[in-house]
């Protein structure tokens, strides 16, 4: 019995606008296509993996969302880690499946964050002002930082450090946009320059408007098996090929090293089990909440030494025809960021691996690298998938 | 390092001292940054535990000399929460304190634009709450820098 996990099957949801649906049935649709695309039957599901906690008003967490979907499972996780909390998932499911806890596991997200409040970018307070605050957020809320503000305070020290420039930053967010141009879905299609990213309004230095992702809805679901059972079922089965994650902090105030996260500690276990370096990899799913969180992955996975980011970027490596294209699906920059988007980094790797992404299709991609940011630079998540056996 | 002022109507979020943190918040009261440190492995953390994040033994309170410099920052110039929202643009900044271990505050009474990384600066503190004291930070006069790093 060959247990080795993949992926055979995945969904997503309406998006980017998507009035019609709340947050839980965006997890139901995107569920519902994923199980069309694998091919199964529902009732075979054995294992069920979610997270919820956009911070809407259905209760979305792993044990509602099993009893919703009625998934009689034997394995379950709902591990949080903010927008990573899928590639754990991957790394969680991989050892459950080779561990035979479960044989076949439903992952799901779902939100309705930009239906629900609008465009609330840079507003991202979560305390209420003069209310009583507990725990190690209380050393952080009475300073009125914003969600784009954590992210603001590593691009500076990048900068102070190694001279990373706005204009560099912003080549990551223009190579993204081309995407999403090909991409009938996403969020923002026009063509966009250099120029107008840095153009844009400043919502917390130095970071401007462009360098932040949008705000979408949108769900994603996909499903995990094992390699034996997918030779019965009609996708191009997807290998996990290694996977794993770590944290160094969760409030940013907690951060270690503005310049980096603790992809440098995931990232080498990754390539590890994967037998794999960074040279193997022919395309890359970051999670870009902000151009800075690209970078910042970008060395501390060791696809360029740390510091020579910048440099390495504005010369295109990440953008379509460059050495390890980025966020071919036009990313949470300009496509789909509905809150915790880890998941759409392994749906859109899987569409490459599978060579079904048209005209964004990197070409002969046999690996693909998907790094989920959780939090501030806080938990990341790292998973390689393969077209082919490992 | 007494500069203590009291806010007329404190609407930020209030910390709720607890019985690991009061000793932080109630000298900030009293003008004083308190940290804390380990006695077995000498390790210097924030924010306030229960434990020594290095050996897990029990730390004891140290106090600073209210000095640090800016390690990173960024000026905040949308912010939909009140009384935030009035005040954009302002810095949040990480300051390394001179003791070590780096927290997060705002640099006050200065022009944003103004504030640099590895600027020296000094603590003040706004009374919140009788049991309250919130640190904040003020760039530090160019040469009057005595523990310079």
């Amino acid at each position: 019995m060959d247990r080795t996990p993949v992926i055979v099957g995945t969904g997503l949801s309406d998006y980017p606008k998507a009035p019609h649906l709340d947050g839980v049935q965006h997890h139901v649709l995107a569920a519902r296509r994923a199980i069309t695309d694998a091919g199964i039957e529902k009732s075979t599901l054995d294992g069920y993996v979610g997270v919820g906690g956009s911070g809407g008003m259905m209760i979305d967490d792993a044990v509602t969302m099993a009893e919703y979907l009625r998934i009689d499972h034997r394995y379950i996780d709902g591990t949080m880690t903010g927008g990573s909390s899928f590639e754990f998932h991957v790394q969680h499911l991989a050892a459950a499946i080779r561990e035979g806890l479960c044989d076949t596991a439903l992952v799901t997200y779902g939100s309705d964050q930009l239906s629900r409040m609008g465009r609330m970018l840079g507003t991202g307070g979560f305390q209420r002002p003069g209310q009583r605050v507990t725990g190690p957020i209380q050393y952080e809320a009475p300073y009125g930082n914003s969600l784009v503000g954590a992210y603001a305070m590593h691009a500076m020290r990048h900068m102070h450090e190694f001279g990373t420039t706005s204009e560099q930053l912003a080549e990551i967010a223009v190579g993204v946009r081309e995407y999403a141009m090909l991409n009938p879905h996403a969020m923002y299609r026009d063509p966009m320059t250099v120029d107008d990213v840095i153009n844009s309004r400043m919502i917390a230095d130095p970071l401007h408007k462009l360098d932040c992702c949008a705000i979408t809805d949108g769900g994603g679901a996909f499903i995990m098996t094992t390699a034996e059972r997918a030779k019965d079922l009609p996708q191009l089965p997807v290998y996990v090929l290694g996977a794993a994650g770590a944290q160094t902090h969760w409030n940013v105030g907690q951060q270690v090293d503005f310049t980096s996260c603790a992809g440098a500690l995931a990232g080498p276990v990754a390539f590890g089990r994967a037998g794999l370096t960074p040279d193997d990899v022919d395309m890359l799913m970051f999670y870009d909440s902000f151009t800075i969180t690209c970078l910042i992955l970008l060395e501390s996975l060791g696809f360029v030494p740390k510091g020579e980011g910048g440099p390495f970027v504005a010369e295109g490596n990440l953008k379509k025809g460059g050495r390890w294209p980025l966020n071919t699906d036009g990313g949470g920059l300009s496509s789909c960021h509905p809150g915790m988007r880890g998941i759409f980094l392994i749906i859109e790797a899987v569409r490459q691996l599978r060579g079904q992404a048209g005209e964004a299709q990197v070409p002969d991609c046999r690996v693909a690298l998907c790094a989920g940011s959780g939090g501030w630079l806080s938990c990341i998540g790292v998973a390689i998938l393969g077209a082919d056996r490992p | 390092m007494s500069d203590v002022t009291t806010a007329d109507e404190w609407t930020k979020p209030l910390p709720q001292p607890d019985d690991v943190n009061r000793p932080y918040w109630n000298a900030g009261v009293e003008g004083r940054l308190v940290i804390q440190q380990c006695p077995r492995c000498s390790h210097r953390q924030f924010y306030p535990r229960a434990l020594c994040t290095q050996c897990g033994d029990e730390p004891e309170w140290m106090d600073c000399t209210g000095r640090g410099t800016v390690h990173t920052f960024t000026i905040v110039r949308q912010m939909g929460m009140r009384p935030f929202r009035d005040e954009l643009p302002y810095v949040v900044a990480m300051i390394e304190l001179d003791e070590g271990p780096l927290i997060m505050g705002n640099i006050t009474d200065c022009d944003p634009e103004s504030v640099e990384i590895g600027a020296p600066v000094a603590v003040h503190f706004v009374r919140a709450a009788d049991d309250v004291g919130v640190p904040y930070w003020r760039l530090s006069a160019a040469g009057f820098r005595p523990s310079a790093r």
